[in-house]
């Protein structure tokens, strides 16, 4: 008992900064008082927030409506909307290629068939291994795990993993070879690599969401399903009469989390891809990143002109999540 | 000392008034029981007596400074919560170190302080753990404890016992009574339990939405009470009341008519009564007695409880519900028709507003 | 054993009897086990692809485990040559040393015996193989090129920024769970807002706002945008909601200051909160890659998945390092997915937020 533990060793300096600042933060609670104590406890979260979230929010508007290739505010021209009407000048909405900017809308065709296909899919697979996890298993965490381990992965170390695996020599190949096919280069066919794109980012994100599904359905009151069996209900039906219903609200919200995150899909493509080859995988977040930062003719304008755009699909698309939310509550409520 | 003073005290949350214009002085040593329903005020008045919530108007005093603006830890008060209100993550010790230490206390002072609460409160045992792993009575001591240590000028006490078993609290009582006795030190207690009140009270500020009813030793509550919502609230079970008209007024008496037009003559001392003034008549269930005479009204018994030392009827009189606790074991059934008569039990009368206008001292019985 | 195995295998059976194979049963297994299949064998395969030698690597067909040829220094030959089990005529195998190949015949000498030159049909030679695990896979890049810089980074980032988001964020729940005041629905506003905002949106005028405060090429300037995470407050205000506030009174009466109530009362209670952030925040701020590839450009500041990316993009890509520096990448997370697995999915669960 005489021993101190890590922790407590650990505390010992924490200890002493807060027995320093004591004094001085009780003077200010006095000059101040309660109401004061409020905004201290407040202001480093929010002014972390104001400079680094808030602020670059509104000068994103500014910086949307000024042109050159300076980074500085004070050095760019003001140019109104014309980056914006750079994005949007087009002979034939249908053809990126007609396009003045047209690395932007092939980005943005590219994104929303990603979007498409990957939430589709997501949804999917999500669903079946949502309900296979809830069926009585054992070892059930065990199996939760398993697919729920790629999630933590970092996007990088995605990327590099598949990367390897769709290499010539690597083991989708190998594979292939066991059955007597020929080695295939897949990351250098464009169909195949916008495949690729979707099946990674769903190996990588599919565990997530269905890990929420899965507390939907744990959700679902156990009686609910006894009194069906007792009516003599099939199994079939009480999946669509009972659990998908019940389940709606929570698919709903999934389905736009989804959404959310699949619009912004950029760091493990990146890696994998590199949003090639040629553009076929360039999507909307990889354009901005480019345009602003990474290409030889950066114009940081027509990358906020762009960036606003995506931001206003996801605000929308946000607003639908926490409507759905906000019903799912008053529902539960009543 | 532990001397205070409200005057004018105000208290609203947004539009909401909660303390109307209170007033009252608690003297050194005393221990007053704010009692009344839930949702009167009385944590209310409590807290802002802590310096918990800012008053919105009036003063408060202690021992003669004003404290409006002092901050609840610089009153020197000290506070059991309802849920006691312990810190979880600490031990029994530290609990009630921690109030101490923030004084800036000496080590030795605190641990002797400390020491000297344990044995006073028997809670020596089980200083080393955390509240979690005590039972509620120990948890309440634990709590009192921490008061204690503080030597505050005052004890508030918020619904104490609320969280403890019928025995438990019977007991709790008793002890926090003696504990009164010992420390003499003022304490303010905040319960809806009139009995909690009666027993443990000096004086008892009874309240009702944000005003103080009346104040008094708990015998005068019971025996003189200022209106219809004090006798009714004061004494168990409560007392009934009966519909009555006012039909001859003469010299220190008057003649009543109850529903069912049964009359009786009443003691109205020097109360200003007019004929035809409509009055409720309050008579406690107790002091009820069985007539045999069939002149007097009849109740129709709908429900007779035996609880062997004495036994509850329920029964209608006039289209009135009456209660009466008669003393020993009655043989009565649901159904009998028993006569009470209401010139003999102690009979307060209140005008239309509820206000007492005279007590009938009755004949005995 | 019957019975784990019974429960194990354990299922609907034909009319629900948990007799014979259900057509979902089969699905429910051939689904978990592709899943385990496909979820674990990428990863396990970088592991073993990471302790192969770059000649290994090149190979096609690969092996699933980490095999070199055997060699041997042979008396009379200046280079170590290759060793094969060859088949002779007479169906006994030796163990030769290969000195040249003409064709299909190739040319061995016995390393015992170097005198003598045996040739045999290449057909009925095969490599002889021993695991080998190449660790200095591992030790190189640490040594000759910069990452043990790059862990040092991503620890760094990782650590503080974990730090700083734990006070921030809890100081900033605590005034909004446990204060009464003008503009609190206002803050509680911003802050719900920003959780749309994600940073592919805003990191043009961020990394401006970055360069003006001098941030550029700082660490600091990666973690700093970071802290202030609206998902953290959320957490941490969910759970300060359930602290009874009678607890802060008697704090207060107990001559606390505000202070002290947040730091000795409300953060100790709110650990268990607190933790499921810690976890979210080091897998979080280890994974960033987007914005600290905006912010750093100089190599001695990469954090690890900068630095793998840029020399996972360079024209000759030396794999066996690249594989062996993502497994290093990979080992803090799996080492939170293993033992922190509960508390994540949980939390999740719980919020709904990643």
């Amino acid at each position: 008992m005489t021993t101190p533990s890590l922790s407590s060793l650990l505390m010992v300096p924490v200890n002493a900064v807060m027995r320093i600042i004591e004094a001085p933060l009780r003077r200010l609670q006095k000059a101040t008082g309660i109401g004061g104590m409020a905004a201290f406890f407040l202001a480093p979260n929010m002014l972390i927030f104001g400079i680094f979230v808030l602020l670059p929010l509104v000068i994103n508007f500014v910086y949307s409506m000024t042109g050159g290739t300076a980074f500085f505010l004070s050095e760019r021209d003001f140019i109104g909307g014309a980056q914006y009407s750079r994005l949007f000048e087009c002979q034939n909405y249908l053809d990126p290629m007609s396009c003045q900017e047209d690395a932007f809308w092939t980005a943005v065709g590219n994104t929303f068939w990603f979007v498409v296909l990957q939430v589709s899919l997501m949804i999917l697979t999500a669903l079946i291994t949502a309900l296979i996890l809830n069926r009585e298993l054992a070892a059930r965490s065990f199996w939760r795990a398993v697919f729920f381990f790629p999630v933590l992965l970092s996007p990088v170390v995605v990327g590099l993993i598949w990367k390897w695996i769709l290499q010539r020599q690597g083991l989708l190949n190998f594979g292939l070879y066991q059955f007597g096919m020929d080695p295939y280069t897949w990351l250098t066919d464009r169909n195949w690599t916008f495949a690729a794109t979707i099946g990674v980012s769903l190996w990588a994100h599919m565990g997530f969401y269905a890990l929420i599904i899965l507390a939907g359905l744990q959700a679902i009151p156990k009686d609910l399903y006894e009194a069906a069996e007792m009516d003599g209900t099939k199994p079939a039906r009480v999946f669509w009469r009972i659990t998908l219903p019940l389940l709606a609200p929570n698919l709903l919200v999934v389905v736009v989390l989804a959404l959310i995150k699949s619009v912004q899909v950029f760091d493990e493509i990146y890696v994998l891809t590199g949003g090639g080859p040629g553009t076929s995988t360039l999507f909307l977040t990889q354009y901005i990143y480019e345009t602003g930062f990474a290409s030889a003719l950066r114009n940081p304008g027509l990358a906020a002109a762009a960036s606003i755009l995506m931001g206003g699909v996801l605000v929308v698309l946000t607003l639908i999540q926490l409507g759905i939310g906000r019903r799912g509550e008053s529902k539960g409520k009543r | 000392m532990g001397e205070i003073k409200l005057t004018d005290v105000k208290k609203s949350f947004g539009a909401l008034a909660v303390l109307k214009d209170i007033d009252l002085h608690i003297r050194h040593g005393e221990f007053v029981v704010f009692v009344g329903p839930s949702g009167c005020g009385k944590s209310t008045l409590l807290r802002t007596i802590a310096g918990l919530e800012k008053v919105s108007g009036g003063e408060i005093e202690i021992d003669g400074k004003r404290v409006n603006e002092v901050t609840a830890a610089d009153r020197g008060l000290a506070m059991v919560f309802q849920s006691y209100a312990l810190y979880p993550h600490m031990s029994v010790r530290q609990n009630l170190a921690f109030g101490l230490e923030n004084s800036n206390m000496p080590k030795a002072e605190i641990t002797e302080r400390i020491n000297e609460a344990a044995r006073m409160l028997e809670i020596e045992a089980y200083m080393d753990r955390r509240p979690g792993q005590l039972s509620g009575g120990q948890r309440q001591r634990v709590a009192i404890g921490r008061a204690i240590v503080r030597r505050p000028t005052a004890f508030l006490l918020d619904e104490p016992l609320s969280n403890l078993d019928a025995e438990l609290r019977v007991s709790t009582r008793a002890e926090l009574a003696a504990l009164h006795g010992r420390l003499g030190s003022t304490m303010i207690y905040v319960t809806h339990d009139q009995v909690e009140a009666m027993t443990l009270a000096h004086r008892i500020v009874v309240m009702r939405a944000g005003k103080i009813e009346q104040v008094g030793t708990p015998l005068e509550l019971y025996n003189e009470p200022a209106n219809r919502f004090v006798a009714g609230f004061i004494g168990a079970p409560h007392m009934n009341f009966l519909k009555a008209e006012v039909v001859a007024v003469s010299a220190g008496s008057a003649t009543l008519t109850f529903a069912g037009g049964y009359r009786a003559d009443l003691q109205s001392g020097q109360a200003k009564l007019q004929v035809g003034d409509k009055v409720t008549v309050g008579v406690r269930p107790q002091h009820l007695v069985v007539s045999g005479d069939p002149q007097h009204p009849a109740a129709k018994l709908y429900l007779v409880e035996a609880l062997g030392s004495e036994t509850v009827v329920h029964g209608d009189i006039g289209g009135e519900k009456l209660l009466a606790v008669l003393p020993g074991q009655q043989r009565l059934n649901a159904g009998d028709r028993v006569h009470f008569d209401l010139s003999k039990p102690v009979l307060h009368v209140f005008d239309d507003n509820g206000h007492r206008l005279f007590t009938h001292p009755g004949s005995g019985g | 054993m019957g019975n784990v195995a019974r429960f194990i295998l354990r299922r609907r059976g034909a009319h629900g009897s948990g007799k014979g194979w259900h057509w979902t049963d089969v699905f429910t297994w051939v689904w978990l086990i592709g899943g385990l299949i496909i979820m674990f064998g990428p990863a396990v395969w970088l592991v073993f692809s990471s302790l192969k030698t770059p000649a290994a690597l090149a190979e096609f067909p690969p092996s699933i485990l980490p095999y070199v040829t055997s060699q041997a220094t042979v008396e009379g030959y200046d280079k170590p040559l290759m060793l094969y089990n060859a088949t002779m005529p007479d169906g006994s195998t030796r163990v030769l040393a290969e000195v040249r190949r003409i064709g299909l015949v190739a040319q061995m000498v016995d390393p015992n015996a170097p005198g003598e030159i045996v040739k045999v049909n290449i057909n009925d030679r095969s490599p002889v193989r021993t695991m080998s695990f190449a660790t200095n896979n591992y030790t190189e890049p640490f040594v000759h090129f910069d990452f043990l810089r790059y862990l040092w980074n991503s620890v760094f980032v990782t650590v503080v920024a974990t730090l700083i988001t734990l006070v921030v964020n809890s100081m900033a729940a605590f005034a909004l769970s446990k204060y009464e005041f003008k503009g609190r629905s206002l803050a509680m506003l911003v802050i719900l807002a920003t959780l749309m905002v994600p940073l592919s949106v805003i990191m043009v005028p961020l990394y401006s706002i970055i360069s003006t405060l001098g941030l550029f090429n700082s660490l600091w300037g990666v973690i700093l945008p970071t802290v202030a995470t609206p998902t953290g407050v959320f957490i941490l205000r969910q759970y300060m909601l359930t602290i009874p506030d009678e607890l802060l009174d008697a704090a207060r009466m107990d001559k606390a200051s505000e202070w002290q109530i947040y730091w000795r009362i409300v953060l100790p209670l709110t650990a268990p909160a607190l933790a499921v952030l810690a976890i979210f925040s080091v897998v979080w701020r280890w994974n960033d890659f987007l914005w600290p590839l905006i912010v750093l450009s100089r190599r001695e500041l990469y954090t690890l998945q900068v630095g793998l990316s840029i020399y996972s993009g360079e024209l000759n890509v030396q794999w066996h390092f690249i594989l062996a520096m993502t497994v290093v990448t990979m080992i803090p997370v799996v080492l939170v997915f293993i033992f922190l697995q509960r508390f994540i999915t949980t939390g999740i669960a719980g919020t709904g937020l990643k």
